[in-house]
C-alpha cells in the first residue's frame, strides 16, 4: 500500500518535470528568444526535479523518527488519522 | 540565442568619410549606435587634434547652458517635460547657437547685477527710515523728561540727560556732532566698548534695536540691526569715532538739525521706497520672463551641444588620408549590422549632399575584437551580475542564460519559505507591472535604483523560493499538511509500544519506524510536516541539508566543466578536450561523483532495520583515500575493489592534466619546424618576409596602420615558450584539484543559510507572534494589532531584506568563484558603441537636470 502511493507519487512528478523539460520546449515559437527560453525551461526542470528527489529520497528509509512532546502526541493521538 | 550564449561576431572595418560629409555621416552613426571607432592619432595631444577649437566651442556653449540652468532652478521654474531628440545640428548652425546663448548670457548678466544694485539701494533707505524712527524716539524721551529735570545752575555738567538738541549746545558754545546710523547686533557691545576706551567719556552713546529683520546684502542673510546715536564733542573726537564705525561696518546715515528737517526727509524717504519697489517688481519680472523664455528651448540646446560635442571628439579620432579630402576612421562593427551600417553612411552623404558618397571597406585583423552581446530587458540583470565579476573574452561561452535559472535557484535554496518568497515575488511583480511608469524609473535614489534594475531577478528569486519553500515544508516557519502526514501516532499505540502512563510519565516519546503502521509512506510533496513539531527536528534536517548541498554542489561544478568543452571546440583546440576536459571530469567524477552515489545509496538501501549498522558516508570517503577498508563493514560487495580503481583513475589523471597540454604544443611547435625545414619552409618563410616588406613600404605611402597587422603574425611562431606554457598549466592543476575539494565545501553554505533562515523564521514567531495569540480573546484581539505590526516590521526588515540580501551574496559567490571558474576566464573588454543615448549629461550629474 505504502509502496503503491510511492510508485504513483514518483511517476507523476517524474511525467510532469519529464514533460515541462522535454515537451514543451517543442512548442516554442520560433524568435529571436526562443533559445533563451528552451534553456530556462530545461535547467528549470532539471533543478526542480533534483530538489524534490533529494526530498523524498531522503525520507524513503528513514532511520529514527520524530521524537513528540507528550502534549502533541496526545493531540495526534486522536485528530490525525 | 547564439548571441547570449557566445557573444556576436565582430569585424574592423574602415570607413573612408568625404571631408564635407563626414559630419553627417557621424552623427547619423551616432544616433543608431552601431559601432565602436578606434583612436586612430593615440600619440596625438589632446590639445594638438584637429577639432579642438570647435570643441572649446562647445565646452563654452555647456558654461553658459550651466549658468542658465542655475539661474532657472533659483527661480524655480519647472522644465518642460524632456521627451524631444533633437538632431545634431550642422556647424554652420553651432554658431548662430553660440552666439544665442551669448546673448541670452549678457542680458541675464545685466539685468541680474541691476536687481541687486536696486535692491541694495532699497536696504539703504530703509535703514535711513528705521534710523530716524528711532533717533526720533530718543529725541522724545529726553524731550518729555525735561521740564521733569531739576536745573542746578552752578553745576552745569552734572546733568544726567545725554541727548540735547543743536540749540542748547550752542550756548555752551561746544561744538557738538551727531554721528548716526546702523550697526550689526552682534557687534555692538565692542563697539561700545571701543568708543569708551578711545573717547574716554567725550562721546555718548545710544542705542536701540530695529524691530524687524534686515536683509544683509553680503550674505542675503536676514540678520537683526541696532540703530545708534553718538553725539561727541570736538573735531578730533569725531574723526576718531568716524573711523571707529568705518572699522565696524556701520552704516552711517546724515542726522538731521531739527524736527521739521527730519520730517522732511522721512517723507521723502516713503515716497523713494515706493518708487524703488515698483521698480524692483518689474525688474524681476523681466527676468522671469527671460528665463522662461530661455527655460523653453534650453534642454534642446542641451542635447545639441552634447551632440555636437561627441561629433567633434569622434572627428579628432580618425585620421586624414594623403590626399587630405577623405577622413579615414576604423571602427569594430558586428558582422551582422555592416548592412545597417552602410545604409547609414549613404543616408549621411544624402543629406550632407555630396557627390561622392561615403563607403565601408571590412579589414582583417588579429587583434580581438571587444565582446557584444544583446540583451533584452530580462536578460540585462543577469548579464549584468555576470559582467559585475568580468566581461567575458572574445566569444567565450556566457555564463548568463544558465545564470538566469541556476542563480535564483541557489538563492531559494538558501532562502526557502513560502511566505516569505510569496511576498518578495509580490513585490518584484509590483515593479514589473509599474515598469514604465515615469516615476520609478528616474528617481534620484541609489538603493531604489539598484531594487529597480534587478525586478526580474527579484522576481525570479521569489517565485523559486516559493517552491523550495514548498518543498522544505516551511511558510513563517508553519508546515503545510497538504497530503497527510506519513507517520502515525496512533500505531505506536495500537503496537502497546506506548501505553497512556507513558504519557504522563514522560515528556518526550520518540517513534520509531521499525514498529509496523508507523511509517506508512514518505510525504508526496517535501518534507513530512511532522517534523516540524518534533524536537529532533534538526538532527534530521541537518543530514538532509547537508548531502543536498553537497549533491546540488558537485552537479553545479560538473555543469561548468562541462561548459568548457564548448569553449575547446568553438575555438578549435581538440587537445584541450583529451588533455584538459577529461582529465578534470574524471577527477571530479571518481572521487565526489561517487560520494553523490554513496549518498543515494544509502538513502536506498539502509533503512531502519538496520539502522544499527548504518555507515557513516563520511568515514568510508575518508578510507577510500587511505586505501584502508578493514575496520568497517562495506556498503556493498566489491566496494574496496571498485573504489581502489577509482582512486588511480583520478590520482593518474592528475599529471595528464599537469603535463599533458604543454608536452602535446611543445611537439607541435618544435615537430612542425623541424618538418618544414625538410619541406623547403625556409624558403617559403623568407618568400614571405618580401611579400611582407612590399606590402610594408605599400602602407606607408598609403598612410594606413596595417603593418601592426602583419607584424603579429611574424612574431606568432616564435611565441611558444615551453616554460611560460608548463607553469600556465601547474597553476591551472593546481587550483583545480585542491578547489575540487574546497569547492564541494563552500556548498555546504546552502545548508548553512537555509538553517539560519528556518531559525530566525521560528524565533521570530515563537517570541513574538505566539506571545499575541496567547492571551485572552478580549485583550488578545487588542494586543494583537500591535503585535503583528511588530511581526510584520520584523520579518520584512530581518527576514526579507537581511536574509535576502545574504542569500543574493552567498548564491553570487558560488556562481563567481565555484561555478565560473571551471569554464570562465572574464577578461574581455566590453563593446561600448558610439551612441548618443549612452553619452552621460554632466548637468544630469550635478541634479541640474
Amino acid at each position: 500500500m505504502a509502496e503503491l502511493s510511492f510508485v504513483i507519487t514518483m511517476s507523476v512528478v517524474t511525467l510532469f518535470w519529464a514533460i515541462v523539460g522535454g515537451i514543451v520546449p517543442l512548442f516554442i515559437p520560433k524568435g529571436p528568444n526562443r533559445g533563451v527560453i528552451v534553456t530556462m525551461l530545461v535547467l528549470t526542470s532539471v533543478c526542480c526535479y533534483l530538489f524534490w528527489l533529494i526530498a523524498i529520497l531522503a525520507q524513503l528509509n528513514p532511520l529514527f523518527g520524530p521524537s513528540l512532546s507528550t502534549d502533541a502526541i496526545w493531540y495526534l493521538r486522536y485528530h490525525w488519522p | 540565442m547564439d548571441s547570449l550564449l557566445r557573444g556576436e561576431e565582430l569585424c574592423l572595418a574602415q570607413l573612408f568619410l568625404q571631408s564635407g560629409s563626414a559630419y553627417d555621416c557621424i552623427s547619423e552613426l551616432g544616433e543608431l549606435g552601431l559601432v565602436e571607432f578606434r583612436d586612430l592619432n593615440p600619440s596625438v595631444n589632446a590639445f594638438q587634434r584637429k577639432h579642438v577649437n570647435e570643441i572649446k566651442n562647445c565646452e563654452e556653449m555647456e558654461r553658459i547652458l550651466g549658468y542658465l540652468l542655475r539661474e532657472i532652478k533659483k527661480a524655480d521654474i519647472s522644465l518642460p517635460e524632456r521627451d524631444v531628440n533633437p538632431v545634431a545640428p550642422l556647424p554652420k548652425h553651432v554658431m548662430a547657437i553660440m552666439e544665442q546663448l551669448q546673448r541670452l548670457e549678457v542680458e541675464l548678466g545685466e539685468v541680474t547685477r541691476n536687481k541687486e544694485k536696486l535692491q541694495k539701494n532699497l536696504l539703504e533707505l530703509r535703514e535711513y527710515t528705521h534710523m530716524l524712527r528711532i533717533t526720533h524716539s530718543f529725541v522724545q524721551r529726553t524731550s518729555e523728561r525735561e521740564p521733569l529735570h531739576v536745573q542746578y545752575e552752578e553745576f552745569p555738567f552734572l546733568e544726567k540727560d545725554t541727548v540735547m538738541d543743536y540749540s542748547s549746545m550752542q550756548r555752551l558754545g561746544a561744538k557738538l556732532g551727531f554721528i548716526s546710523g546702523l550697526i550689526q547686533r552682534a557687534k555692538i557691545e565692542a563697539f561700545e566698548r571701543m568708543l569708551w576706551r578711545v573717547c574716554k567719556g567725550y562721546t555718548i552713546l545710544s542705542y536701540a534695536e530695529v524691530d524687524e529683520y534686515l536683509e544683509d546684502p553680503e550674505t542675503g542673510e536676514p540678520s537683526k540691526s541696532i540703530v545708534f546715536l553718538i553725539s561727541y564733542w570736538g573735531e578730533q573726537i569725531g574723526q576718531k569715532v568716524k573711523k571707529i564705525s568705518d572699522c565696524y561696518h556701520c552704516h552711517l546715515y546724515p542726522y538731521p538739525t531739527n524736527n521739521d528737517e527730519r520730517n522732511d526727509v522721512v517723507e521723502g524717504l516713503k515716497t523713494r521706497i515706493q518708487d524703488l519697489h515698483t521698480v524692483l517688481h518689474r525688474t524681476e519680472d523681466y527676468l522671469r520672463q527671460v528665463l522662461m523664455k530661455a527655460s523653453e528651448s534650453v534642454y534642446t540646446w542641451v542635447i545639441q551641444v552634447k551632440k555636437i560635442k561627441a561629433i567633434y571628439y569622434i572627428l579628432n579620432l580618425c585620421s586624414l588620408d594623403v590626399t587630405n579630402k577623405c577622413l579615414i576612421a576604423e571602427v569594430w562593427c558586428p558582422v551582422n549590422d555592416i548592412a545597417n551600417l552602410r545604409r547609414a553612411l549613404e543616408e549621411g552623404s544624402r543629406k550632407s549632399g555630396a557627390t561622392v558618397p561615403s563607403f565601408v571597406n571590412r579589414i582583417p585583423t588579429s587583434d580581438t575584437p571587444p565582446s557584444l552581446i544583446r540583451t533584452n530587458k530580462f536578460t540585462s540583470g543577469f548579464q549584468g551580475i555576470v559582467d559585475a565579476y568580468g566581461v567575458g573574452n572574445y566569444r567565450e561561452v556566457n555564463p548568463a542564460p544558465f545564470t538566469i535559472i541556476t542563480f535564483p535557484f541557489l538563492f531559494a535554496v538558501m532562502f526557502g519559505d513560502l511566505g516569505h518568497g510569496l511576498i518578495m515575488a509580490l513585490f518584484a511583480f509590483w515593479m514589473v507591472l509599474y515598469e514604465n511608469n515615469r516615476k520609478l524609473k528616474n528617481t534620484r535614489n541609489e538603493i531604489w535604483n539598484t531594487f529597480f534594475e534587478g525586478r526580474y531577478i527579484i522576481l525570479m528569486m521569489g517565485l523559486f523560493s516559493i517552491y523550495t519553500g514548498l518543498i522544505y515544508n516551511d511558510c513563517f516557519s508553519k508546515s503545510l499538511n497538504i497530503f497527510g502526514s506519513g507517520w502515525s501516532v496512533k500505531a505506536m499505540f495500537t503496537a502497546e509500544m506506548w501505553k497512556t502512563d507513558d504519557l504522563s510519565g514522560n515528556r518526550f516519546l520518540t517513534l520509531d519506524p521499525n514498529v509496523t503502521g508507523v511509517f506508512k509512506g514518505p510525504y508526496p510533496l517535501g518534507i513530512d510536516p511532522i517534523w516540524n513539531l518534533a524536537t529532533n527536528r534538526l538532527t534530521f534536517l541537518n543530514s538532509y541539508k547537508m548531502k543536498m548541498s553537497v549533491i546540488i554542489g558537485i552537479i553545479h561544478m560538473s555543469f561548468g566543466v562541462i561548459l568548457s568543452t564548448y569553449n575547446h571546440l568553438h575555438f578549435r583546440k581538440k587537445h584541450n578536450l583529451y588533455l584538459v576536459f577529461l582529465p578534470e571530469l574524471l577527477f571530479l567524477l571518481c572521487l565526489f561523483g561517487y560520494l553523490v552515489f554513496m549518498i543515494f545509496y544509502k538513502w536506498l538501501v539502509f533503512s531502519a532495520k538496520d539502522s544499527r549498522e548504518a555507515p557513516s558516508i563520511l568515514i568510508h570517503f575518508i578510507n577510500m583515500f587511505l586505501m584502508q577498508g578493514d575496520g568497517v563493514p562495506p556498503l556493498y560487495p566489491g566496494q574496496t575493489g571498485l573504489q581502489i580503481f577509482l582512486v588511480v583513475i583520478a590520482v593518474l589523471s592528475v599529471p595528464v592534466l599537469l603535463l599533458g597540454k604543454p608536452i602535446y604544443l611543445n611537439w607541435l611547435h618544435n615537430g612542425s619546424q623541424r618538418l618544414g625545414m625538410y619541406r623547403g619552409y625556409e624558403r617559403v618563410r623568407r618568400n614571405s618576409e618580401e611579400e611582407l616588406y612590399l606590402m610594408r613600404a605599400n602602407d606607408m605611402e598609403e598612410g594606413s596602420s596595417h603593418s601592426d597587422l602583419s607584424s603579429s603574425g611574424d612574431h606568432e611562431a616564435e611565441e611558444f615558450d615551453f616554460a611560460d606554457e608548463f607553469l600556465h598549466q601547474a597553476i591551472h592543476t593546481i587550483e583545480y584539484c585542491l578547489g575540487c575539494v574546497s569547492n564541494t565545501a563552500s556548498y555546504l553554505r546552502l545548508w548553512a543559510l537555509s538553517l539560519a533562515h528556518a531559525q530566525l523564521s521560528d524565533v521570530l514567531w515563537a517570541m513574538v507572534m505566539r506571545v499575541g495569540l496567547r492571551m485572552d480573546t478580549r485583550l488578545g484581539v487588542l494586543f494583537l494589532v500591535p503585535v503583528f505590526s511588530l511581526f510584520a516590521v520584523l520579518t520584512v526588515s530581518i527576514l526579507l531584506v537581511m536574509e535576502g540580501l545574504s542569500a543574493f551574496l552567498h548564491a553570487l559567490r558560488l556562481h563567481w568563484v565555484e561555478f565560473q571558474n571551471k569554464f570562465y576566464s572574464g577578461t574581455g573588454v566590453k563593446f561600448s558603441p558610439f551612441s548618443f543615448s549612452l553619452l552621460p549629461s554632466s548637468f544630469e550629474h550635478d541634479g541640474l537636470l
